[in-house]
């Protein structure tokens, strides 16, 4: 009996957005009577911290402090449309929609701002905790409440804004598939190190090492959620994850969490994560989004990994400890590769 | 249908509902109560999210009958803070963002709770151990272990009145 | 533990931002440890009644007769829903943007083509009354042949899984039952490799199992119009679709939404919300369709199997100079997602690598089980599996290291994509070296100097001759002297269309009719990226059917 360590590697890159485009987002943005801004969206947070990270877009457009901003969804009575949370396309579409839509708010409260201290608008900027001042005199200033008092009850503005953004439909030629996917992609690179128990098929995870280019990290903190927690989806498809245990036979799909199988808390291992930004041109801020490139690189890692431990190629998923055995046995025993990157 | 009148202490605070032959505490809670805390998410025992404490130990509330609750001390989420000052565990899950979608939150506060009342002092093992009945999709399950051991680390005891409203 | 390599590509790049990339709190994070958060399930309804729904238990039979009288004289019972009580019993998910023809009932009519199908629902006062009437309900039916594999189900002769796409085939472009991918000539490039390496990988189906079930709960609400609680991952989609099948004009639908215990892609197919506004509809009351984790398990989409075959030509110095992929996606019994998931793999084929030749067929293929959707990584997680697992087993055939095998092959900013855009903003080879040196994973000097920014365009950005049908024709002139570089506004002209009578389509494609040569680029257009909110002259498509032909009822 013995277990066999290995390492593996695998580099993907990820289309933001929907493929083809032709998937709006809408976005608006108001004032209330003291200054405070209101987000209105249809958009969906599904755990990705999509409230979250619009919040910040719109704060750091408008030129507020983050606790003036807040995020509303979903109505359909009150939310414009947006496509939905899927393909990515969160921080790309609906952040491009609030920072169009923060923009022009941003643009009637400057004005307003103009008015009351009699500059131009062009003159003024924001600084980021609740106040307007004319550049390089800070004493001239008048604090967001206050601008939009004057506007609403007295110049007859309204401090608002609407946006979309949309990445027009592309078409797609029949014969050479010639298309535009999308506008930009992120990027990452895996390390898997894991190790085989050549009597069980038993793989157990060591450590995962990568490198992650995403664009912009709205909020290294929700960037550092998705990172860890897509890594540990990944781990699981490679590893666990079947409703049809003898695909394509239908039998034997599991019926509850004890069936369908998932690694706990007890069976993850350290990952040590590098986040790189290289800005997407028609990103907010050049944000593109991690939520699904996340977990893509580990399967091929994993599997990988595997062929260094136990010299066995399991090219199908899930990579479970019975396929494991079955090939560990069709090639006589385990055949440890050459230590991958020189080391084990 | 004739309904059964339990009555229990929830969050310190008395109870009654009337419930169905066979109806579960799960359901008890959300729909007879107004505590909607405790989660579906299986039915089945298999998930966690509809972990609560009765008489201090983590149960299931979608396996146990409400009629076996008369008489007991249940503790949900909704009565982990002392008043507006939050508990340790919940301090500790926001400072180490050890929840994404939220849904298995409830649970998994209840069952680390359960922990550090019997064990102040917790390896992460015991961490491990007493949350591998709840099933998270989202955060990869390390944040949520550090926060427990954080919550353990920082507890004098009571839930300090410093703890607070965590500033957003 | 999460560092930021902020050196990278800082010269791109303004930070110290007053908001954003900071580590703010999240809105809703307290919320959540407070229990308070609220999913569509934790709202109260006095008069709450609760649909469940019969499934069916073959993987394909034809219904001959359903007895629902028992169940509806069954205790707790409020109504029985039958297929004939939806208006419009017959719709795809993407008819909302004009993609595909409508194949999927709300509720089975006369055939049954998953196990699992919804047959028949009950809305009862409570869960318990509605399973019991459930069990009353009788359903004779025919089991029939069914098909489980996807290539077995596009031979001749295969049961016909969908009667609206006979030959168990999506239909591309009015004309294929694949889209294709053409770029070079791949069969003169592996003539001429050192080394080609023809693999199979097989991705299996996955459940998204999130800890909250799909579900909605549809009230009627003060003004005749019905409010809608749902997990939905796409509010005004969802929203669409109810509206679509139950015949509604849209804005008599309130939908809320917006906080959602997991997705991950399965909160995406409306499962739920059209049965529960029509319970609502038919009984006056609010009506609660929850799926148990058995339902989610076995009969809540999941995502697609996928099988991949992939050819490959490469060099013995590492080069990979060919690139032949043929992806089956496994779509169950009904279209909803999977055919656009195709499109989307093949947009992502050959993968993050300039490879001078590609040629890809991708296929959306029919059987006997649950409709597959999206999920996370929808239409790549399997195919860069089956790419990445096949570039270490390139990279251990011509004996380079794996991490230098990625950098050689990797693209860089100017190279031609194989759809014929120009590569940009790539960060493939740094994140690759950043890894390997986290890793302690030693690549060579000469890799560690590469990057993204230089090494691109030239002939790498060249248009090659491309076969583009079975007899090797070219069906794309490599212009005449000057190489064509990136072309993003080359003028596509409109496949010609090849009128084909329904029942005589073939299930293998037909040979297209030779392509006239793609006219030469222009001078290269500025590359100046498209701004937000500003539509590009030159595409005139709005909705999908114009890419990808006439979609039909």
């Amino acid at each position: 009996m013995a277990k066999h360590r290995g390492r593996g590697m695998a580099s993907i890159n990820y289309p933001i957005g929907m493929n083809l485009g032709g998937d709006p987002s809408q976005a608006l943005v108001h004032s209330n009577p003291e200054g405070k801004f209101t987000v209105t969206l249809s958009a969906i947070d599904l755990g990705q911290g999509m409230k979250q990270v619009t919040r910040q877009i719109a704060a750091e457009t408008l030129g507020v402090p983050i606790a003036d901003v807040y995020v509303d969804t979903a109505d359909s009575d009150t939310g414009p449309h947006d496509m939905g949370s899927f393909a990515s396309r969160g921080t790309h579409r609906v952040g491009n929609a609030v920072m169009v839509a923060a923009k022009e708010a941003r643009g009637v409260m400057l004005e307003a701002a103009a008015e009351e201290l009699e500059v131009n608008a062009a003159d003024l900027e924001t600084d980021g905790r609740g106040n307007i001042h004319v550049k390089g005199a800070p004493s001239r200033a008048i604090s967001v409440k206050d601008v939009a008092v004057a506007a609403q009850f007295r110049q007859g503005k309204t401090i608002a804004g609407r946006g979309i953004f949309l990445i027009p439909l592309s078409e797609v030629n029949a014969e050479t598939g010639e298309m535009s996917p999308v506008s930009c992609y992120a990027h990452a690179c895996l390390v898997a190190e894991l190790e085989v128990d050549d009597e069980t098929g038993e793989v157990s995870m060591l450590k995962m090492t990568s490198a992650y280019e995403l664009g912009r990290a709205i909020n290294p903190k929700l960037v550092e959620q998705q990172l860890v927690g897509g890594a540990w989806m990944g781990m699981s498809h490679a590893l666990y994850e079947t409703p049809e245990p003898y695909y394509p036979d239908i039998a034997h799909g599991p019926r509850d969490y004890n069936e369908y199988v998932m690694p706990g808390p007890g069976d993850i291992c350290p990952h040590d994560i590098a986040v790189l930004e290289r800005p997407a041109p028609d990103g907010p801020f050049g944000g593109k989004g991690p939520g699904e490139m996340c977990a893509n690189p580990v399967l091929p890692a994993v599997a990988n990994a595997i062929f260094n431990a136990v010299g066995v190629r399991i090219d199908e998923l899930p990579i479970t400890p019975e396929k494991v055995l079955r090939a560990i046995k069709a090639q006589g025993g385990a055949r440890p590769q050459a230590a991958a990157g020189g080391r084990r | 249908m004739a309904k059964t009148p339990v009555q229990f202490r929830l969050n310190g605070a008395d109870k009654a509902v009337f419930v169905d032959g066979g109806e579960n505490l799960l359901n008890a809670l959300r729909r007879g109560v107004g505590d909607m805390s405790a989660k579906f998410g299986c039915g089945q025992g298999t998930c966690g999210v509809c972990t609560v404490l009765i008489d201090g130990e983590p149960r299931l509330a979608c396996l146990t009958l409400a009629e076996t609750c008369a008489g007991r001390g249940i503790e949900t989420a909704l009565g982990l803070a002392a008043g507006p000052h939050l508990h340790p565990l919940q301090a500790a899950f926001m400072q180490h963002f050890a929840a994404q979608c939220g849904f298995c939150t409830s649970g998994m506060l209840m069952a680390a709770k359960a922990l550090l009342d019997r064990n102040p002092s917790p390896t992460r093992e015991d961490v491990v151990e007493a949350i591998s009945g709840n099933i998270c999709r989202c955060t990869g399950y390390e944040p949520i272990i550090n926060a427990i051991l954080e919550a353990a680390s920082k507890r004098g005891g009571q839930p300090s009145g410093e703890q607070g409203r965590a500033r957003i | 533990m999460l560092e930021f390599r902020k050196e990278y590509f800082k010269d791109e790049r303004e930070d110290g931002l007053n908001e954003v990339g900071q580590p703010r709190q999240r809105q809703d994070m307290l919320g959540h440890v407070t229990g308070r958060t609220r999913y569509f399930d934790d709202h109260a309804f006095e008069g709450l009644l609760h649909l469940k729904v019969l499934r069916s238990p073959h993987p394909h039979a034809r219904l001959r007769s359903i007895d629902v009288s028992a169940a509806e004289r069954s205790l707790g019972v409020k109504r029985v829903i039958r297929a004939a009580d939806v208006p419009v019993n017959k719709n795809t998910l993407l008819s909302l943007i004009g993609f595909g023809k409508d194949d999927e009932p709300l509720l089975a009519v006369d055939k049954v083509r998953y196990k699992g199908e919804p047959i028949v629902a009950v809305v009862a006062e409570s869960e318990a009354a509605a399973y019991a009437a459930l069990a009353k309900i009788r359903v004779d039916c025919d089991p029939l042949p069914a098909v489980f594999d996807v290539e077995e189900a596009i031979k001749p002769g295969a049961p016909v899984v969908n009667e609206t796409y006979p030959a168990n085939t999506f239909e591309y472009h009015d004309k294929y039952n694949h889209q294709k991918l053409r770029f070079g000539d791949v069969e003169r490039a592996f003539a001429a490799a050192d080394f080609v390496l023809e693999e199979r990988y097989q991705m299996s189906p996955i459940e998204h199992a999130p800890t909250e079930t799909n579900g909605s709960i549809a009230a009627p609400e003060t003004n005749d119009r019905f409010v809608v609680h749902t997990c939905t991952q796409a509010l005004f989609f969802s929203l669409g679709t109810a509206a679509k099948l139950l015949d509604l004009p849209s804005n008599r639908l309130h939908f809320i939404g917006g906080t959602v215990g997991g997705g991950f892609g399965g909160k995406v197919d409306s499962l739920t919300e059209p049965l529960s506004i029509l319970g609502a509809m038919l009984t006056g009351r609010p009506v609660r369709y929850v799926l148990g984790r058995e339902e989610e398990m076995l009969y809540g989409c999941p995502r697609g199997a996928e099988r991949h075959y992939i050819k490959d030509g490469v060099m013995r110095d590492g080069r990979i100079v060919a690139r032949k992929v043929t992806s089956y996606f496994d779509a169950g019994a009904y279209t909803r997602l999977s055919s656009y998931g195709a499109v989307k793999c093949i947009a992502h084929v050959p993968g993050p690598y300039t490879i001078p030749n590609v040629h890809a067929d991708s296929y959306c293929v029919f059987t006997n089980r649950t409709p597959a959707t999206a999920m996370r990584g929808f239409g790549i997680t399997g195919v860069d599996f089956a790419l990445e697992v096949q570039m270490d087993k390139l990279a251990h055939k011509v004996g380079m290291d794996p991490m230098e095998f990625r950098i050689l092959n990797a693209y860089r900013d100017g190279d031609l994509k194989a759809h014929r855009r120009e590569a940009h903003n790539c960060a493939l080879i740094e994140c690759v070296q950043v890894a390997a040196e986290k890793a302690g994973w030693p690549i060579r000097d000469e890799f560690r100097r590469m990057n993204s920014l230089t090494g691109g365009g030239g002939e790498r950005a060249v248009i090659p001759a491309t076969v583009t049908d079975e007899l090797g024709r070219i069906g794309s002139g490599r212009p005449a002297s000057t190489p064509s570089p990136r072309a993003p506004t080359l003028p596509i002209p409109p496949p010609p269309r090849v009128p084909q009578p329904m029942a005589a389509q073939p299930r293998v494609a037909p040979a297209p009719t030779p392509v006239a040569p793609m006219p030469p680029a222009a001078a290269p257009p500025a590359r100046e990226q498209p701004k937000p909110a500003t539509a590009s002259p030159q595409h005139g498509a709005t909705r999908f059917s114009s890419v990808f032909g006439t979609r039909r009822r």
